[in-house]
């Protein structure tokens, strides 16, 4: 099979994978018990039959239900979805275009950093496999698991930014930067920094463990091949086999696996951004179930949707790239 | 071979297990005696390697306390602790003392009362959703292993897509949707934790299938019905229930992530609500340590706990692990 079927292939996959997350997406609000303009009205001082009405032909629910789906299908494309209810009188795209950069930023930098660091623990751990060092990565790994991200937020946040006992208060205890200080140039830059910085720490921290065990199992899997061997009967030093023979080959497997993981680094990102009230798309998440703002809610779960099978396809051809087996297989 | 003798008492205990030389077997009754033998001693076999494994013996013994902590909750701290009116509350916000050894939250509650009752639960959560999510992945990755052809591909496809649909994201607008209950909870963890354990099950579901006894009773004329759940069930349980054990840490996670993120039943104290609780009243910033770790901690001796018998299962009871 070509390298064209294959890409092919995968972006068809993709684009039914969308489609399907789409028809889950516009049946979630409809199917479900009761009415969904009830819904969006519950619990607000705005629900009484009138107001009713009237949500129900704002949002085309008089309407049959095959015209509703083309409806939303179009909308959809055209990435309108709607009102917020709850910051009113603002589209839910121009909510979230405001609040997607402190995210990209917050996910991106902890990401890189989680990942290298993350590489380079798995790395040694799984070329001396067995010791000291790889038992104790083995038990951080497996005690971070364990460990809910809110929670590690929380207990940095009161350490760091609240200040207990011993631990000195020396960062600010959440936000973008500090709010009604016109600060410019380097000054706003440090001031984005450290408020980034705490958030920033957690999710690395949070997240380095599984890369880490990742990249040791490819570590060792790799180790066991012929070629290795070969290498070392040639008379190569032990440094030069992990450097050019064994790292390379086990870190095709792992960089497509960090670009699979985005999934679980965005529900991460939701319960930080909220410990740190980080004004990001997992805060504006968080505020969107408070508010009960279902359009937002449907907007933002469509795009962390989109973005993980986004990222699937990359993996997927990235890897065909790097490993022409996958290709022909 | 008549009773008494040993000669050809063939057990097929892994090398280096030894079983103790009970009483020699009896005359055969009926199959299902046999079956319900062969059973017992395989899981004799499982316990005598699982309590050389360390790790797992320290997560059950772990398991077993908590288990115990929910059990006996009424007489280790009185229900009425959690009632904010309670008149045996303390002073609202005071540290760890003799009276309140967790010290008190907002209301002058016993934080300990609350973490007590909390395991009760967070457990329940764990077990409850974790049994829907064991019985749709079971389901649907045997099916989809037996059957093969469309069944397959349409069941697969749609495994594949749960899976890359984000779970947080997912759950979220699930309970969003349904409101905040207990029940609604339960649900949304079993309907987003099913695929993986639908894809180990399926795998095994392949390798068992065209294993001669299955062959063979099929051609005895055996109903698929009879071959799934008398032939291919029983030899893919063992994996289930390795998958299982792994998949209540997760669903106990995911119950006190929902509950932070405001999500869960504020009536029914978990330790999620604990942290949502104590998070929202500012505990955080006001330094109130003491009501932040203990539920925390609770949470990560738990999903330790399970974890480890998982993974010491798993690696008896798995065949691609044993091997090794």
């Amino acid at each position: 099979m070509g390298t064209r079927r294959y890409i092919l292939g995968k972006v068809a996959q993709a684009v039914l994978t969308l489609a399907f997350v789409m028809v889950f997406n516009f049946f979630l609000f409809r199917v479900l018990p009761g009415d969904p303009a009830a819904l969006l009205l519950r619990g607000t001082t705005a629900f009484n039959p009138e107001n009713l009405e009237e949500v129900r032909s704002d949002l085309g629910l008089d309407k049959p239900l095959p015209q509703q789906f083309l409806t939303y299908v179009t909308d959809t494309a055209r990435f309108e979805f709607g009102e917020s209810f709850y910051l009113r009188g603002a589209t839910v795209s121009e909510v979230i275009g405001d609040r997607i950069w402190p995210t990209i930023l917050l996910l991106g930098t902890s990401t890189i950093a989680s990942a290298i660091i993350g590489l380079i623990i798995g790395i040694y751990g799984g070329w001396r496999h067995g010791s000291k060092f790889d038992v104790g990565s083995l038990s951080f790994t497996l005690f971070v698991y364990a460990m809910p991200e809110f929670w590690f937020g929380i207990l940095v946040l009161m350490a760091f930014a609240g200040g207990v006992g011993p631990f000195p208060a020396i960062f600010p205890t959440g936000g973008y930067e500090t709010p009604g200080a016109d600060l410019s140039g380097w000054a706003h830059v440090t001031d984005i920094l450290n408020h980034l910085f705490l958030p920033w720490m957690v999710l690395t921290i949070a997240y380095l463990g599984q890369y880490a065990l990742i990249m040791r199992n490819s570590v060792i899997d790799v180790m066991n091949d012929d070629f290795v061997q070969t290498a070392r009967a040639k008379g190569v030093r032990e440094k030069q086999v992990l450097r050019h023979h064994v790292v390379p080959n086990a870190l095709l497997p792992t960089m497509t696996l960090i670009l699979l993981s985005l999934g679980f680094i965005f529900g991460g990102a939701i319960t930080i951004e909220y410990v740190f009230s980080y004004p990001g798309l997992g805060l504006l998440t968080v505020q969107a179930i408070d508010a009960k703002d279902f359009p937002l809610l449907q907007g933002l779960f469509l795009l962390f949707s989109a973005a993980v099978i986004i990222a699937n396809l990359i993996a997927d051809v990235l890897y065909s790239y790097l490993d022409p087996r996958v290709r022909a297989a | 071979m008549r009773p008494g003798e040993t000669f050809g008492h063939v057990t097929d205990a892994p090398i280096g297990v030894e079983l103790e030389p009970g009483p020699p077997p009896e005359i055969p009754r009926s199959p299902r005696a046999i079956a319900w033998t062969r059973r017992r001693l395989s899981a004799r076999r499982v316990w005598i390697l699982y309590r050389k494994n360390a790790m797992g013996m320290i997560g059950l013994i772990t398991l077993i306390f908590f288990i115990a902590v929910a059990v006996f909750a009424p007489l280790i701290a009185p229900k009425e602790g959690l009632e904010a009116t309670c008149p045996c509350n303390g002073t609202p916000f005071s540290p760890p003392s003799w009276g309140f050894p967790f010290g008190t939250d907002n209301f002058g509650r016993s934080v300990f009362t609350l973490t007590v009752w909390g395991t009760r639960i967070s457990l329940l959560v764990g077990l409850l959703a974790t049994a829907i999510s064991m019985l749709i992945g079971s389901v649907i990755g045997i099916v989809a292993g037996y059957y093969g052809r469309w069944p397959e591909s349409v069941l697969m496809r749609l495994t594949d897509w749960f899976l890359v649909i984000p779970f947080l994201p997912l759950a979220i607008v699930l309970a969003a949707v349904l409101g905040r209950s207990l029940t609604v909870i339960i649900f949304v963890i079993g309907v987003t934790t099913w695929p993986s354990t639908a894809r180990i099950i399926r795998a095994q579901v392949l390798s068992v299938k065209t294993r001669p006894y299955v062959e063979r009773s099929r051609a005895l004329g055996s109903s698929s019905w009879h071959l799934t759940t008398r032939h291919i069930l029983p030899n893919v349980a063992p994996l289930i229930f390795a998958n299982t054990i792994l998949t209540v840490a997760i669903a106990i996670l995911s119950e006190s992530t929902l509950a932070f993120l405001g999500l869960g039943d504020p009536l029914s104290i978990s330790w999620g609500t604990i942290l949502d609780f104590a998070f929202g009243a500012g505990a955080a910033g006001a330094g109130q340590w003491w009501w932040l770790i203990p539920p925390g901690l609770a949470i990560v001796f738990v999903v330790l706990a399970f974890t480890l018998c998982g993974f010491a299962l798993d690696e008896i009871l798995n065949p691609k692990l044993r091997e090794r």
